[in-house]
């Protein structure tokens, strides 16, 4: 495995794994193929003690490759609806959200695109990106990184961003944080002195004028900008195993 | 004791035009959907809807009986958009009112106990707030981690005149019983509500829920109950596990009627515009004729 190159799905999987990095036993939710990928890795190489759910109603034991029926897992402990909601506002919880829209604070939208009135397109709604963005870690995951995707501002405001959490007060600030910003192109993080989004790293085969291209406003970019890491021939192994059909390369093309 | 036992057609006839509605089940997900379906035949219109969006908001947008829609989010579930609701919302015919999925259930836990709102994060900073100018904050009179006078979301009490759940079981009594592995927030609806009726995929007698399964499952009793009605097949075509799963093939038909009128009018007339006994005949049909 380590003679072929690595696939540009291995990095994202490698960049959402590293999300899941040093925050001990909570709860982790994370949307998209390869954010589960990167739950999944983390929780069977630096993270023992993260808690995955079937994605139904339960915790489950282990880290099962995606696809796995769900007769095959074995499960732990019931974590219906209700459950999650006190689990959300404890804070036992850190998530990959996915983001049709996101502006440079860290607003994302995945309500609808256009007049909220009357949308353009009328997307799944705002979900629990408004109560997870003020009560627990939330970083977002956009496969398709375009100037469509990375805005100047949001339609709706579904997750709260730095600038809007700031105005609307401690009650919100408390709790609220974005470690990561992860795309089909780099990672980004808001650890500048505006809580502006900055490019952390650029993902292999990948250039910074293309990651500025491609984003629709004016991002911090560091004198230098590191390659985003690269899997070991073990985390690639396990991403294999955890991924048989390949669904990785179908987010993310190789 | 009296008996509660009811029928959908006298649940319907409970709903007048401009009630708020309140319908149980998540996504496509424990639906009450032989409700749902003969509310999509009746005359009633400009109907407000709660709901964890699923494809009741989407049959009932598609047939005009909505005018507006509370939610958090519309879903298939394993289709991730309903396609009648976006036609519907692009079109501009139905009004969304906003809330985070959580504040749907903090409002719903508000008008079950007969409070005008709870506190919550959720909605700080976000459109929820900004777009809903009838949602307000509150100043908490405790220090918020030792800060004074901090501002929370006062999440409003969402009264339903009539709430309508699904549940595997119930009895003649009144109480109901959720066999499978996530009950959602079924009682919050009917203790939301004024008029509070739950379809069963059977009901039995006084007594005899606790055979089906354990204690905890009967989490709705009598108290919260206006009247139990017996639809086998009643959430078709969402899921209703352990009784059934959800109907994917049918749900795919009903999705993609949403961008072919010729095909929506076929849909309705075989599904929607039949009574309950013939739309459940017309599924085993349908089922026979799919390899």
């Amino acid at each position: 495995m380590s003679d072929t190159p690595v696939t540009r799905a291995e990095a994202c999987v490698i960049a959402c794994a590293e999300v899941f990095s040093d925050i001990g036993e909570v709860m982790v939710s994370p949307f998209g193929t390869i954010p589960a990928l990167g739950a999944r890795l983390a929780k069977l190489t630096f993270s023992p003690d993260l808690v995955l759910t079937d994605g139904e109603a339960a915790l489950m034991v282990g880290a099962p490759p995606l696809g796995t029926k769900p007769g095959e897992l074995t499960l732990e402990a019931a974590m219906t609806y209700r459950n999650v909601f006190s689990v959300v506002w404890s804070g036992r919880r850190t998530m990959i959200m996915m983001a049709s829209q996101i502006d440079r604070y860290g607003n994302q939208n995945i309500s609808a695109v256009g007049d909220p009135d009357r949308p353009k397109a009328q997307l799944v709604g705002c979900r629990g990106a408004p109560g997870n963005s003020v009560n627990h870690p939330t970083s977002y995951w956009v496969p398709d990184h375009s100037v469509r995707s990375f805005v100047p501002a949001v339609d709706v405001v579904c997750g709260v961003g730095y600038e809007r959490a700031a105005a609307a007060g401690p009650g919100a600030t408390r709790f609220h944080q974005i470690p990561r910003v992860v795309s089909n192109l780099g990672t980004f993080d808001f650890e500048t002195p505006e809580h502006t989004m900055r490019l952390r790293s650029v993902h292999p085969g990948v250039s910074v004028d293309q990651v500025v291209e491609a984003t629709g406003f004016e991002l911090v970019i560091p004198d230098q900008v590191p390659e985003t890491r690269a899997p070991t021939d073990a985390e690639r192994q396990l991403i294999a195993t955890l991924d048989p059909r390949g669904l990785r390369d179908r987010e993310v093309a190789p | 004791m009296a008996d509660k036992t009811t029928t959908v057609d006298e649940i319907l006839a409970e709903l007048s035009p401009g009630m708020t509605l309140g319908i149980g089940g998540w996504g496509s997900r424990r639906k009450p959907m032989a409700f749902i379906r003969a509310l999509c035949r009746s005359s009633i219109e400009d109907l407000t809807v709660v709901a964890y969006g699923g494809p009741d908001v989407g049959l009932l947008c598609a047939t005009g009986k909505v005018s507006r829609v509370i939610t958090g989010f519309v879903t298939l579930d394993s289709i991730a958009l309903d396609p009648h609701w976006r036609a519907a919302r692009q079109a501009g015919t139905v009004a969304l009112t906003e809330f985070d999925e959580g504040m749907v259930y903090l409002g719903l836990q508000a008008a079950a106990w007969r409070v005008p709102f709870l506190p919550s994060r959720a909605g700080l900073g976000a459109d929820v707030l900004e777009r809903n100018p009838e949602l307000k904050t509150v100043t908490s009179p405790y220090p918020d981690g030792g800060v004074d006078g901090v501002e929370l979301t006062a999440v409003p009490a969402l009264h339903l005149d009539v709430a309508v759940v699904h549940a595997n079981r119930a009895d003649t009594e009144g109480n109901a019983q959720f066999l499978g592995p996530d009950p959602f927030f079924d009682d919050l609806f009917l203790g939301a509500a004024d008029r509070r009726f739950v379809t069963a995929e059977r009901v039995l007698g006084p007594g005899q829920l606790t055979g089906e399964g354990p204690m905890a499952s009967i989490s709705v009793n009598r108290l919260m109950t206006d009247g139990v009605a017996e639809t086998p097949g009643g959430a078709h075509f969402t899921a209703c596990p352990p009784d059934y799963g959800r109907d994917e093939a049918f749900q795919k038909e009903y999705a993609a009627t949403a961008k072919d009128p010729e095909a929506w009018a076929g849909f309705k007339a075989r599904y929607l515009d039949v009574d309950e006994d013939r739309y459940q005949a017309a599924v085993r049909e349908r089922a026979e004729a799919t390899p």
